[in-house]
C-alpha cells in the first residue's frame, strides 16, 4: 500500500506539484499535511490515553479519509482498535459492498452492529419519520454497540464545516454516562491539550477531521488514491423522482404506487440511508471533475440529507441525545 | 483498487490543486464584550465573500428568530445551538472555515459574555490574529481589556481593533480616531504589537469585505483586505528540537519506534537526540512514515522516530536536542486563566496536561491576579472564575519545558480536577523557581531564620486581633489554604509574662503569629512591643467591615507582602 502511495505522490510531483510541496524551503506543509499531521497527532493521543477506542466507520468519504489517517498514525503497526459499523439495513448495496470488500483488504477488525429488535418490529422512516426512525436505528443502535463493546472513546468523521451545531463541537466531544451531549457544559480546549480523564460510564467522541472542510477532504482523497464506494462518481443510474430528490432505484418493487423510474447521469454527495439521502444530477465521473464541481456548487452538502432538516436544530437536537 | 488520479487530464487541474495545496491558512478569533456585534460580523464575512450556501442563507431567512433591522440576522449563520438563537447570544465557541482566492481562513466566533470568558480563552489559543470588537456607543469596555489581555498572554501577535456599529453613530471619524486612541492606549499597557484600527459596521457590511462610502475620509483597509494580506508568522518561535513522544509503536520485537509530533526544530537521520527525563544520548536511526522513510522532520510534522540505541523512552518524554535543552523543574510560576466556578486555592493539588504528559501538581501561592479594569497587580488569595494571575506550582514530577513566548507546545499546560476530571484552567509557563531546600545537608551551619522564610515562601509577623475571635479563626484557615506557616493563639491561654518568648519563637520559625484576645492590656502591650523585629499587623487600625467573614478578605490582602517572591531563576537547569 505504501508504495502505491508514493507512486501516486510522483505522479503528484509529474503534474506540477513542487515535489508534493513538502520539503520545499522555505519550510512549510502543504495545508493538506498539516491537516493530516494534526488529525494523526489527535488520533494517536487518544489511543496512547484511552482504555478501549473504537472508530466508527460510516463506510462514506470521510471514513475513508480517517480511516487512511489511521493506518499513517500507526505505522508500521496495525491500527489497534477495530472499525464500528451501525447498520440500519437501509444502506445502498454499494455501500456493504465496499464496506465488506475494503475491511477485508485492509486487514481492520470490523464491528456491525444493527437495532435488531426495532427492524424486527419494522422500523423504518416512513412509518416513523426521520426523527424517531434515526433515534432507533442510529443513536440507540450506537450507544448500545458503545456499551456492549465497553468503548471508552469513538472516533468519528464529522467535520466542523458541514453543520452549524456541528461547528461547536470539540474535538474531544465528552458524552454522560447516558451517551449525551451537553454543548453548554463542553470541557474548554486550549492549544492542542485533550483531557481524557472520565469517570465510570463516561465517553468521549473524538473528532480527528474537525478542521477539515469538504473540500480538504476531496482533494485528499485524490492526492492519496483513497478508495470510496462508486456511488460518488456520475454514471446513468435508473432513478426516481420523488419531490425534489433523485432516488437511486434498485428493483421495481422500490417504486411507490403511480411512480415511474428513469435513468438519469446522477451521483451522490454525501452518503446516508437510501430513504433519507438523495441524488445530485452530475456528469461528475472523476475526482477532477467531482472536485471542480465542488468549487462551483451553490448549495450545501448536507441539503440531501432529510434528517437535518426536518426541524430547525434538528441535529442539535440529535446529538443531544447521543447522535453522531 | 484503481488510481483514481491516472489518466486524468493533469494541466488545468494541477494548477488548480496545486493553488489549493499552497494557499496560506490564518487562524483568527473574535473578541469584543456582547452584543459588540460579533457574530454578526462573522455572518456578514461569510456571506460578503460568498461563502455562504443558498440553502444555509435561506433556513436563516425564514429562521423564527430574527433580531437584526434587515431582512436577514446575520448573526444566526453562526449561532448553531439553540439556546444561542432563544438568547441571542453566543455560547460556545464556534469554528467557520472560508477560503477566498487568496487566503484559508479558520474563524474561531468566541462569546462575549463574561460567564463564557473560557470559550473566549478557548478560541483564542490557536488564533494567529484577534479582531477584537470595541462598540462605538460604548468604547473600550472591562471586557474589552480582558479579552486584549487574554490575547496578549496567548501569545496572538496580530490585532484588528474594529471599531463597529459607526452606522449608529453617523460614521465620524472623531469618534473612530478617539475611541482608536483608547485602544491603542491599552494595546500599549499590554504590549500588543501590530495592531491595526479600522471602523466599520458589522449590520451594513461597511468596510468588512468592501468599502463604504460612508467613511471616505478611511483611507486604510477593509478586515477582509487585512486578513489576507496580514504577514502569518509561525507559531514557534525557537528553532531549539522537541519531540514530545506520544506514542510507542511495536508491532514486533524488531521495530520501536517513538511516534509524536515535532514541536520545534528539524530533526534529521543521525541527529544527537537526549531523552528526557532520564537524559540518556542516542542518534536518530530513522524517520518513518506510512508514505516514505522521510530525510527530515519539522514542525508541526506527525512522524515516528527510530533511534541508535536502546533507551528508556516512554510515553509522555521528550527527545529533546542536547545542545539546547528546555528547563527542568519542579517548581515553576505560570500565568493561570482560571475557567470554574469552584476557586483555585493555594494548597491544592490538581492535576496538569502538559504537552502529552499528565502529571499531579501543587498550587502553592497566588503571587498576584490581574485587576481588569486597571490592570494592575493586586493580592489574591483564591482564584475566581475568569480570574487572570501568576500562581506558583510544585509539580511532583520535574516538568522539561520552555517559556510560552518561546514555545506554546511545550510553555503551556492546562489543569484537571481529580475528582471531577472538569478542566479548570489554563496556564502559560513563564519561568522556574529556586528549588525547595534540597537534601544536600551542610551540618556544620545552623539554620538560619532566612531559611526557613525562604522556605515558607514569607516571613514571620504578628497579627493582633482584638475583640473578634470568629475574624481570627477565619484568617488562621485562609491563610493555611495559602500555604502560610500560621499559628493562632488566644489571649487566654498565654499569661502575658511569657508573650515575649512566643514572638521570640515564632520569629526564628518563620511563622505568622495569629493573637487574638479580648482587649489587650497594659501589660500584653509592653510584651509586644518587645518583639520589635517582628512586623506586627494591627487589625484594629485596618477599618476592617463589621461581617466577620468579609473582613478577611482586606486583612490577607495586607498580609500578602509578607510573601518572598522568587525570581526567575536557572535552577533546575540540565546541564
Amino acid at each position: 500500500m505504501a508504495y502505491a502511495i508514493q507512486g501516486a505522490i510522483q505522479q503528484a510531483a509529474a503534474a506540477g506539484l513542487q515535489n508534493a510541496g513538502e520539503f520545499a524551503a522555505p519550510k512549510r506543509l502543504n495545508h493538506l499535511k498539516t491537516l493530516e499531521a494534526e488529525s494523526i497527532y489527535i488520533l494517536r493521543e487518544a489511543v496512547a490515553e484511552f482504555a478501549r477506542p473504537v472508530m466508527l466507520y460510516s463506510i462514506g468519504k470521510d471514513s475513508s479519509v480517517m480511516l487512511r489517517l489511521a493506518q499513517k498514525a500507526f505505522f508500521p503497526a496495525k491500527f489497534p482498535f477495530p472499525l464500528l459499523h451501525v447498520d440500519t439495513s437501509y444502506k445502498f448495496p454499494e455501500m456493504i459492498a465496499f464496506r465488506d470488500s475494503y475491511t477485508r483488504e485492509i486487514g481492520a477488525d470490523l464491528i456491525v452492529h444493527k437495532n435488531q429488535e426495532a427492524l424486527d418490529q419494522g422500523a423504518n422512516p416512513f412509518a416513523l419519520g426521520t426523527q424517531k426512525c434515526c433515534g432507533l436505528l442510529k443513536t440507540k443502535s450506537l450507544l448500545d454497540a458503545l456499551t456492549e463493546g465497553g468503548f471508552d472513546a469513538a472516533f468519528g468523521g464529522a467535520r466542523r464545516d458541514e453543520e452549524k451545531s456541528r461547528a461547536k463541537e470539540r474535538i474531544y466531544s465528552f458524552r454522560d454516562s447516558l451517551g449525551q451531549w451537553d454543548p453548554k457544559n463542553q470541557r474548554p480546549e486550549l492549544w492542542n491539550i485533550f483531557n481524557s480523564r472520565l469517570n465510570k460510564g463516561e465517553s468521549i467522541r473524538v473528532f480527528p477531521l474537525s478542521n477539515w472542510t469538504e473540500l480538504d477532504i476531496w482533494l485528499y482523497i485524490h492526492m492519496e488514491n483513497i478508495p470510496i464506494v462508486p456511488l460518488y462518481f456520475a454514471r446513468e443510474r435508473e432513478v426516481v423522482l420523488r419531490g425534489a430528490s433523485i432516488v437511486p432505484i434498485y428493483s421495481q418493487s422500490d417504486l411507490l404506487p403511480g411512480e415511474k423510474s428513469q435513468r438519469i447521469s446522477c451521483r451522490m454527495r454525501s452518503l446516508g440511508c437510501m430513504p433519507c439521502t438523495g441524488a445530485i444530477r452530475s456528469e461528475a465521473d472523476t475526482l477532477p471533475k467531482i472536485i471542480r464541481e465542488l468549487l462551483g456548487f451553490k448549495r450545501s452538502e448536507r441539503e440531501n440529507r432529510v434528517i437535518d432538516h426536518d426541524e430547525e436544530g434538528s441535529m442539535e437536537l440529535k446529538k443531544r441525545e447521543g447522535y453522531f | 483498487m484503481s488510481l483514481h488520479a491516472a489518466n486524468e487530464q493533469k494541466d488545468g487541474f494541477s494548477t488548480l490543486l496545486d493553488h489549493h495545496l499552497h494557499k496560506d491558512m490564518l487562524r483568527f478569533t473574535t473578541a469584543g464584550s456582547v452584543d459588540d456585534g460579533k457574530s454578526t460580523l462573522i455572518g456578514r464575512l461569510l456571506h460578503d465573500s460568498k461563502s455562504v450556501y443558498e440553502d444555509q442563507l435561506a433556513s436563516v431567512s425564514k429562521s423564527r428568530v430574527n433580531r437584526s433591522s434587515g431582512p436577514i440576522d446575520f448573526s444566526l449563520l453562526t449561532d448553531g445551538l439553540r439556546a444561542e438563537r432563544e438568547q441571542g447570544i453566543t455560547i460556545d465557541v464556534a469554528y467557520r472555515y472560508f477560503e477566498t482566492p487568496r487566503r484559508k481562513f479558520i474563524i474561531a466566533d468566541t462569546p462575549g459574555h463574561e460567564q463564557y470568558t473560557r470559550n473566549m480563552a478557548t478560541g483564542a489559543s490557536t488564533a494567529d490574529l484577534a479582531v477584537i470588537l470595541i462598540d462605538a456607543t460604548r468604547g473600550v469596555l472591562a471586557q474589552t481589556r480582558r479579552h486584549a489581555y487574554i490575547s496578549s498572554l496567548l501569545g496572538i501577535r496580530n490585532i484588528v481593533a474594529a471599531i463597529n456599529k459607526m452606522d449608529l453613530l453617523g460614521y465620524r471619524e472623531d469618534v473612530f480616531r478617539r475611541l482608536y486612541d483608547d485602544f491603542l492606549a491599552l494595546a500599549g499597557q499590554l504590549n500588543l504589537e501590530n495592531v491595526v484600527g479600522i471602523p466599520i459596521s458589522a449590520l451594513e457590511g461597511g468596510n468588512l469585505v468592501n468599502a463604504t462610502d460612508r467613511m471616505l475620509w478611511y483611507q486604510g483597509p477593509t478586515l477582509l483586505e487585512h486578513l489576507e494580506t496580514v504577514p502569518v508568522r509561525s507559531e514557534v518561535m525557537q528553532e531549539a528540537m522537541r519531540f514530545p513522544v506520544q506514542y510507542v509503536v511495536r508491532p514486533d520485537a524488531d521495530f520501536r519506534g517513538f511516534a509524536g509530533r515535532v514541536a520545534s526544530g528539524t530533526i534529521r537521520p543521525g541527529d544527537a537526540v537526549m531523552a528526557l527525563p532520564s537524559q540518556q544520548k542516542s542518534r536518530v536511526r530513522s524517520i518513518v512514515t506510512y508514505d516514505e522513510t522521510a530525510a527530515e522532520a519539522f514542525s508541526p510534522m506527525s512522524v515516528t522516530l527510530t533511534l541508535e540505541d536502546e533507551i528508556d523512552l516512554s510515553r509522555g518524554d521528550m527527545l529533546v536536542t542536547p545542545e539546547n535543552p528546555p528547563t527542568v523543574a519542579s517548581r515553576l510560576e505560570a500565568m493561570v486563566v482560571w475557567f470554574d466556578a469552584e476557586p483555585l486555592v493555594p494548597g491544592r493539588t490538581y492535576l496538569i496536561k502538559h504537552s502529552v504528559r499528565t502529571s499531579r501538581a501543587k498550587a502553592t501561592a497566588i503571587d498576584y491576579r490581574v485587576n481588569m479594569n486597571t490592570l494592575e497587580q493586586e493580592p489574591a488569595y483564591e482564584l475566581k472564575m475568569n480570574d487572570i494571575a501568576a500562581v506558583q506550582f510544585e509539580v511532583a514530577k520535574p516538568l522539561f519545558f520552555d517559556p510560552y513566548e518561546r514555545n506554546r507546545t511545550t510553555g503551556s499546560f492546562i489543569l484537571i480536577d481529580p475528582l471531577s476530571n472538569a478542566t479548570l484552567g489554563a496556564a502559560i509557563i513563564r519561568a522556574a523557581l529556586p528549588e525547595a531546600a534540597g537534601l544536600d545537608t551542610d551540618w556544620n551551619t545552623p539554620v538560619a531564620a532566612e531559611e526557613k522564610y525562604r522556605r515558607h515562601g514569607h516571613a514571620p509577623a504578628l497579627v493582633l486581633v482584638e475583640g473578634r475571635p470568629l475574624v481570627a479563626q477565619y484568617l488562621e484557615r485562609a491563610l493555611f489554604a495559602q500555604g502560610f506557616e500560621v499559628a493562632l493563639v488566644s489571649g487566654e491561654e498565654v499569661s502575658a509574662g511569657r508573650l515575649g518568648e512566643l514572638l521570640a519563637l515564632s520569629q526564628s520559625a518563620g511563622l505568622v503569629l495569629i493573637y487574638s484576645t479580648n482587649a489587650i492590656s497594659s501589660a500584653e502591650k509592653q510584651a509586644l512591643s518587645g518583639g520589635a523585629a517582628l512586623r506586627t499587623i494591627d487589625l484594629a487600625s485596618m477599618d476592617l467591615p463589621a461581617d466577620d467573614e468579609a473582613a478577611v478578605s482586606p486583612a490577607i490582602a495586607a498580609l500578602q507582602s509578607l510573601r518572598i517572591v522568587a525570581g526567575p531563576a536557572d535552577a533546575g537547569e540540565v546541564n
